[in-house]
């Protein structure tokens, strides 16, 4: 897969790091410390943070290796860590007899929101799906512009107010529309906050409210969009924005760098939130659905 | 008098006698949760392993204050180190060329360019009155160059006008000249997000740099970044040399380890900070702020920093003695001259016997410099030892070999002469008061104090 091959452009120089030490320190058939602690160190360096990655090569410490090379501690450990990734395996389904299905897009500012909603609609316009996006971020300069263009690119409608529109009275018109038109899917974009801004936080939350008032089970998503260059700041992102408005998936994107978005490993333990699909890129195309075992072998380096 | 004076210092110092040196093994059992701090502060691991080495080598052995236990004290070592490698002072956006000066500004996307470019233009333009040009060389992400264009009328700073499918290096080029045209001070160039291994677009930028040749190079990274920061960092100084970090989002909740990490590989200095999303949130960065974020251990460093400074008082202490037994030196002066200097200038052998409150205020008042203080003790130092005792040895040849020696006149070594007999007189006064056992009020001593401010050159 490609995304796979791009996600290990950036971790193959820790991968091969961490085979060398690993050929030349290795003696008998259990991993000595000097080994385990490289491993450690490999996760860490993975933003998994460190009591997962305790955790996780504390569970490789008593196994045993007959006939011992780097690959094969690598696929064990990349199977320890698909574990935990398959617990939050669900790629999103926007099935709603006929009804529009709404999913609101939220996040700290720059992560991705405004470019993922356009590969989604991309995505979902493929599909034959009939697609409304409302230009919710009505704060950030140009930020309206900008979804325009990916509207453009996506083929799907767009609904916009001027910049400094309420959000959530923009949110419940272009339910409303989507409605009326009969949508099959309904995206909402918002500016992008820190999670530690209780106003921010406040007024976000006015969105779903607004929202129940024309359809209960609205928002159907609340998808969250976190960066792969984040560290362990990514947790308290999750943490804050769903006890705001109840987080329903999640999205990495930035995955084609050098970071390797390890803290999603975290996250996967602590919170049962499923994960839908990693962003590879700024083009269009460039957003994949998840795939906990693939992401867990790029994760250490392993095609 | 004297007697309950030091008891009441001893009170204070009783319990905080220096106690014998850190151990190998304590600052290893320390350094073991100082590491994992770090690191769940997004400190990026070789960044770690080698602040960890480093502060081991200088913690074993170091003198622990009575009262702090081992691992505060390596705490605290661990705090002025990571202050030391952030560098201790706030340095300025550089723009000392002829003009136009031009900044560059570059960072992987979404990490807060934009913004930056015109928080930055908005500073330059208000706080130090130049005529800036801002110019998006964005040509790839939606809306870009429009975005910085709005931001540019909210501000009321002038930006390139757009010209559609114009290269980035051109849209450079194009800015200089305009620049040039219009007599412009300062041009900040934004440019398009870009990951530090995606190669077509770190040789464009890299052209870019050559091209315009900046004086300024401002690597914009979100103070959110976790261990990628130093891959950011190393990749951007090799392929544009950067001269500054920008860190935005500082006002989220993030530890901010990235910081260190970026400044420890790349040595550049971090200039400024995104404080939030208005046009005004720029700051100055502070490393001692951003230490106590990232080390999360602000209450233990202020709890040994006060456990110093009391030992300092224990210091004082030992010259109330030398006071009382009439032993006043100019090694004791030279000795206040430094203890002046360490408590910046405001602080001193009196200010340090409570109720004195005249001398604390000429202290404040005449402002005391570092220079003066410097200079005071260059005098004492190109002293002979006999001479700091026996002052009365001091005949003009002797004053003069000393102005040499200090590289001062004559007249600042007869000040410092000077000040010192006031003193000795006030103290030979105080021994008297307490050998009576009178209970001095200390508005006696202050009018014990000449009127004239001996403090001042
Ligand atoms: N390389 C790469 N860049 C991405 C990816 N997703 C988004 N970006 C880029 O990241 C930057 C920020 O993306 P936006 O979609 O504007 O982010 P946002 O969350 O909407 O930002 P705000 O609305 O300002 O909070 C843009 O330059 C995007 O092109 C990705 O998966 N990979
Ligand atoms: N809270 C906060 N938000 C910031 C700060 N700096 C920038 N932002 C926000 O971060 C988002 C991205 O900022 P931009 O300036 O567009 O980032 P950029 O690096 O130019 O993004 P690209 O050009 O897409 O790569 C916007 O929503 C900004 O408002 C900051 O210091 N604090
Ligand atoms: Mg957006
Ligand atoms: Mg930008």
């Amino acid at each position: 897969m490609e995304w796979v091959s791009k996600l290990n452009n950036g971790l193959n120089k820790t991968a091969s790091g961490l085979s060398k030490n690993l050929s030349t320190v290795f003696k008998g058939k259990k991993l000595d410390p000097q080994t385990l602690e490289d491993l450690e160190d490999l996760l860490i360096s993975s933003d998994f943070g460190v009591s997962i990655s305790k955790k996780i090569v504390d569970s490789i410490s008593k196994e045993k290796f007959n006939d011992f090379d780097t690959n094969k501690v690598r696929e064990f450990l990349s199977k320890k860590v698909s574990e935990i990734l398959k617990l939050r395996y669900l790629p999103l389904n926007t099935e709603n007899n006929g009804d529009p299905y709404v999913i609101l897009v939220v996040g700290v500012n720059g992560v991705g929101k405004t470019t993922t909603i356009g590969k989604l609609a991309n995505n979902f316009v493929k599909k034959n799906k009939n697609v409304l996006i409302a230009a919710g971020d009505t704060f950030r300069a140009a930020a309206i512009d900008q979804l325009k263009i990916w509207s453009d690119r996506s083929k799907s409608e767009i609904i916009t107010k001027p910049t400094g529109t309420d959000a959530a009275a923009l949110s419940y018109e272009a339910l409303v529309t989507a409605k009326e038109e009969k949508k099959d899917i309904l995206i909402i974009d918002t500016a992008g906050r820190l999670q530690n801004k209780t106003d921010l936080m406040n007024q976000l939350e006015k969105i779903p409210r607004v929202l129940k008032k024309i359809d209960e089970t609205s928002p159907h998503s609340v998808l969250l969009v976190l960066d792969a260059s984040t560290g362990q700041n990514a947790i308290s992102q999750v943490e804050l924005f769903n006890k705001s408005c109840g987080v329903t998936g999640l999205i990495m994107t930035k995955l084609d760098g050098t970071a390797k978005g390890g803290v999603l490993v975290s996250i996967a333990e602590r919170y049962p939130i499923p994960i839908h699909a990693i962003g590879v890129g700024e083009g269009i195309d460039d957003l994949q659905e998840f795939e906990p075992e693939s992401y867990s072998r790029a994760l250490l380096g392993l095609l | 008098m004297f007697q309950g004076l030091q008891d009441k210092f001893g009170e204070i110092l009783g319990n905080l006698k220096k106690r014998g040196s850190l151990k190998e093994s304590d600052v290893k059992e320390a350094l073991r949760q100082v590491r994992i701090a770090l690191l769940e502060a997004d400190v990026a691991l070789p960044v770690v392993k080698k602040l960890i080495k480093d502060i081991e080598t200088k913690a074993i052995g170091q003198e622990i204050l009575r009262s702090i236990s081992p691992a505060q004290m390596v705490i605290k070592i661990v705090n002025d180190h990571m202050i030391e490698v952030l560098g201790t002072k706030s340095e300025d956006i550089n723009l000392k060329t002829s003009p136009p000066a031009i900044i560059l500004v570059a960072g992987l996307q979404g990490s807060g360019k934009t913004t930056t470019v015109i928080k930055l233009a908005h500073k330059i333009k208000s706080k130090m009155n130049k005529k800036v040009l801002v110019a998006s060389l964005d040509v790839y992400r939606p809306a870009a160059q429009q975005q910085l264009k709005i931001l540019g009328e909210q501000a009321d700073i002038s930006s390139l006008p757009i010209i559609d499918g114009q290269l980035p290096l051109d849209i450079a080029k194009r800015s200089i000249k305009a620049g040039a045209l219009q007599g412009t001070d300062v041009i900040i160039l934004d440019t398009a997000g870009r990951m530090n291994v995606d190669e077509a677009l770190m040789t464009e930028l890299s052209q870019i740099h050559a091209t315009v040749k900046p004086i300024e190079t401002l690597l914009v990274a979100d103070s959110l970044t976790g261990q990628d920061a130093v891959n950011i960092a190393k990749a951007f100084k090799e392929r544009i040399n950067i001269t500054g970090i920008a860190l935005t989002r500082i006002d989220g909740d993030a530890r901010g380890g990235a910081a260190i990490s970026m400044k420890s590989v790349t040595g550049c200095p971090i200039k400024v900070l995104g404080t939030g999303e208005k046009i005004d949130d720029l700051e100055n960065f502070h490393p001692d702020r951003i230490v106590s974020r990232i080390l999360g251990m602000g209450d233990v460093v202020s709890l040994v920093e006060k456990a110093k400074e009391t030992i300092d008082e224990e210091d004082a202490q030992k010259l109330e003695k030398k006071i009382l037994k009439g032993q006043f030196d100019l090694n004791d002066l030279r000795d206040q001259l430094r203890q002046m200097k360490k408590m910046g200038g405001m602080s001193g052998l009196m200010t340090m016997l409570p109720g004195i409150s005249k001398v604390k205020k000429q202290m404040s008042q005449s402002n005391i410099d570092e220079k003066m203080l410097l200079h005071q003790e260059a005098i004492i130092n190109s002293m002979t030892p006999k001479e700091r005792i026996h002052v009365k040895v001091l005949n003009a040849s002797r004053k003069r070999r000393i102005a040499a020696g200090a590289g001062v006149e004559i007249q600042d070594v007869n000040r410092v002469l000077k000040q010192y007999k006031q003193m000795s007189l006030v103290m030979k006064k105080m021994k008297k008061m307490g050998k009576k056992g009178k209970n001095i009020n200390p508005e006696a001593i202050n009018n014990l104090i000449p009127n004239q401010n001996f403090f001042k050159h």
